[in-house]
């Protein structure tokens, strides 16, 4: 086999890789779509917020020891202790259901019936506060992030492609199992919303809010319900990402690019988030590859926007989305 | 009895019609323009210009062109520093490659090609909506800092890939450079700004602000009375791209003088206005003037709060600006959907009552 398909091989794969990311912040936005019809642009902040719990909660850090010291002179940064991940991750699960509690306390309420673009806007404003909440609270510098999960190159897919092609492919052991627990994590809520109560309303708010008001289903609670979901699918992409590259501000960058991944799988699909991500995913390392002599690097940036603008002019409810219906 | 219409008769179509129909308003603006043009400059010193007037001035000519785009044709941007990038770059290559074209006329060409490329990112409006369209714009901000910052003959090969603007004069009057006085960049801001202002709220008053207003409330409905959806969109695109290219081209020109794209207009900068808008007012000239104004001031105001007299850590003061930022959509847009600029509404209709609101 020639180098060049080997190394665009390598290129696609780790494009797997980095698609799965994304399918993971896109899940999020996804879930809370079906159940709201809101487009929570706060998404990739909440995963970065989630991550950044998790990382002062391990490290025994104080939170809002910037500001108190500030204020009162005072020079507190840690508790003294480590916890272990094991404790540290279900009290950030924690955090973050009370976070979507405080959201729907907060904001969502009082915007009930709103017009979705205004609600987009609100939820921009969402993103900032907390944005600017997650370093107050913790600190803004880069962190490392590890909760056990083995990182560097995998040996075991070197060997294996070293010896069907006689060349080894670089692929992160970190990747592979953040394609394990995406499995994990769309079986379990494919599972959840089919099988159990809960999920059953979460589906009938879904399909029709008035008339699962109608039968009896709460939907306030209903909303608290999906925005904690989507706060445990961020804190998932967050541990991620955050073991990946640091903890750190790019975070929310990068929830942007779920965004084009949406418009390709389909704002309602679950399984549609997946797939986009994969095809971003891939579509933007190949590209990059083979474009880079042509018109030069770095085309990661704008490519997977460029993909979802050519896209929507041809499909824009997307590969799995339903039908966009427009009445007057 | 300050502020009636009772007793201001108007007797003619032209007087009908004007912009301020009170005459208390149009005291008020007669009052804004001498103190702009002649107080002002008077007692103003380098420090006021620069970190509060001057960017003032160009944040609300962008401020107007997004609200053109949003609040007047409801159709959402997240691309606003991309458009301004393109007019900051189309005034350096404009003004390095001619230079004896005058600069204004360099700045009002910046704003026409910004104008067609808006035009450009505006052709997926026709199809799409909400916040579709805003990934869509958001593939302009992306691309086009990109293309800014990978291409050499954007930059004139320059070696450390940022632009400067170089010296140019009007009249024996520098403008733009280093040596420009600070009296000559308050002026060219504030001519701009004064011009760009009359130009937007007569345009929305008019025939084109009505065919936006129209698809802005229900496209289709539009459409069905006789409204041609592909010229209000994208003419609300490219009088919209113009207002913010001539933003980006005085950010540079005049207030800035060397900028690298990825930094000076980065997806920050866009929701930057778009916040100026938001809590301004959608679909408000005046809101637009508010909402620059509120965030302008504010991280001066807060810097030199808790910087400057708390003793409190620089970047401990932007990351509660932030914070504060996102608090403030989030009760605006609960408190009073239409911004600041409602807020002013009401204080009018309660004048207009008083003393007697019963």
């Amino acid at each position: 086999m020639s180098d060049n398909l080997l190394f665009a091989m390598e290129a696609a794969l780790n494009g797997v890789t980095v698609g799965i990311m994304y399918s993971l912040v896109a899940l999020g936005f996804v879930l809370i779509f079906k159940a709201s019809g809101i487009f929570n642009f706060a998404q990739g902040v909440m995963a970065l917020f989630a991550a950044l719990t998790l990382v002062g909660l391990q490290n025994g850090q104080i939170p809002f020891a910037p500001i108190i010291n500030a204020a009162f002179g005072t020079s507190i940064h840690n508790f003294g202790w480590n916890l272990p991940s094991l404790v540290a991750i279900p009290l950030t699960v924690l955090v973050m259901i009370g976070m979507a509690w405080a959201i729907e306390r907060v904001v969502l309420k009082h915007l009930v019936n709103q017009e979705p673009i205004i609600l987009f806007m609100a939820t921009i404003g969402l993103a900032f506060f907390l944005e600017g909440l997650g370093d107050i609270m913790w600190g803004a510098e880069v962190k490392r992030l590890d909760v056990g999960i083995p990182q560097g190159m995998s040996s075991w897919v070197d060997e294996t492609t070293y010896n069907l092609f006689g060349y080894g492919f670089f692929i992160d052991t970190l990747s592979l199992y953040a394609l394990g627990i995406a499995a994990v994590l769309v079986t379990g809520l494919v599972l959840f919303s089919q099988y159990t109560k809960q999920g059953r309303a979460l589906r009938a708010v879904a399909d029709d809010h008035q008339a699962a008001l109608s039968v009896g289903i709460s939907l306030r609670f209903i909303w608290v319900l999906t925005w904690s979901i989507a706060g445990i699918v961020a804190l998932v992409a967050g541990i991620m990402w955050g073991s990946k590259s640091g903890v750190q501000f790019s975070l929310s960058l990068i929830a942007l690019k779920a965004l084009p991944v949406l418009i390709l799988g389909g704002f309602t699909s679950i399984p549609g988030a997946i797939v986009g991500g994969l095809l971003i995913g891939v579509g933007e390392k190949l590209f990059d590859f083979f474009m880079q002599p042509v018109i030069g690097g770095a085309t990661e940036n704008w490519f997977a926007y460029m993909l979802a603008l050519v896209f929507l002019l041809f499909r824009p409810q997307g590969l799995f989305g339903e039908r966009i219906i427009e009445r007057v | 009895m300050l502020y009636r219409e009772a007793g201001d008769f108007k007797t003619s179509y032209a007087s009908d019609n004007q912009t301020f129909p009170i005459r208390f308003d149009r005291y008020a603006y007669w009052v804004v323009m001498a103190v702009a043009f002649l107080v002002l400059p008077m007692v103003m010193n380098d420090y006021w210009a620069n970190s509060i007037v001057v960017p003032f001035m160009i944040y609300v000519i962008a401020a107007l062109g997004l609200n053109i785009l949003i609040g007047y044709t409801g159709l959402l941007s997240l691309g606003t520093a991309a458009f301004m990038a393109v007019g900051a770059y189309a005034t350096f290559k404009l003004s390095t490659a001619f230079p004896a074209m005058p600069i204004y006329l360099v700045f009002i060409l910046s704003g026409l090609v910004t104008s067609a490329v808006g035009v450009l990112f505006g052709l997926p409006s026709l199809k799409i909506k909400g916040f579709y369209l805003a990934v869509a714009t958001l593939a302009a901000q992306f691309f086009l800092i990109w293309l800014f910052t990978r291409y050499g003959w954007f930059f004139n090969y320059s070696s450390t890939g940022q632009i400067s603007m170089p010296e140019r004069s009007m009249f024996g009057v520098t403008i733009t450079g280093a040596t420009a006085s600070s009296t000559a960049v308050y002026f060219t801001c504030l001519i701009f700004t004064v011009a760009m202002a009359w130009l937007a709220r007569n345009l929305t008053r008019g025939q084109m602000g009505r065919t936006w207003m129209a698809i802005r409330d229900m496209d289709i409905a539009a459409e069905i009375i006789g409204v041609n959806p592909l010229i209000a969109k994208l003419s609300s695109f490219a009088v919209s791209s113009f207002f913010v290219g001539v933003a980006g081209a005085l950010m540079f020109g005049v207030y800035l003088g060397a900028v690298e794209a990825g930094e000076a207009f980065g997806i920050n900068k866009s929701f930057l206005v778009l916040f100026m808008v938001i809590i301004g007012g959608l679909g408000s000239i005046l809101g637009s003037f508010l909402g620059a104004a509120f965030l302008v001031v504010l991280p001066v105001l807060l810097k030199i709060l808790l910087v400057d007299n708390l003793g409190w850590p620089a970047d401990l003061a932007r990351h509660l600006e932030i914070m504060i930022i996102g608090a403030l959509i989030i009760i605006v847009l609960i408190a009073e959907p239409h911004g600041m600029a409602a807020l002013w509404r009401t204080i009018k209709e309660k004048l207009r009552l008083w003393p007697f609101p019963h």
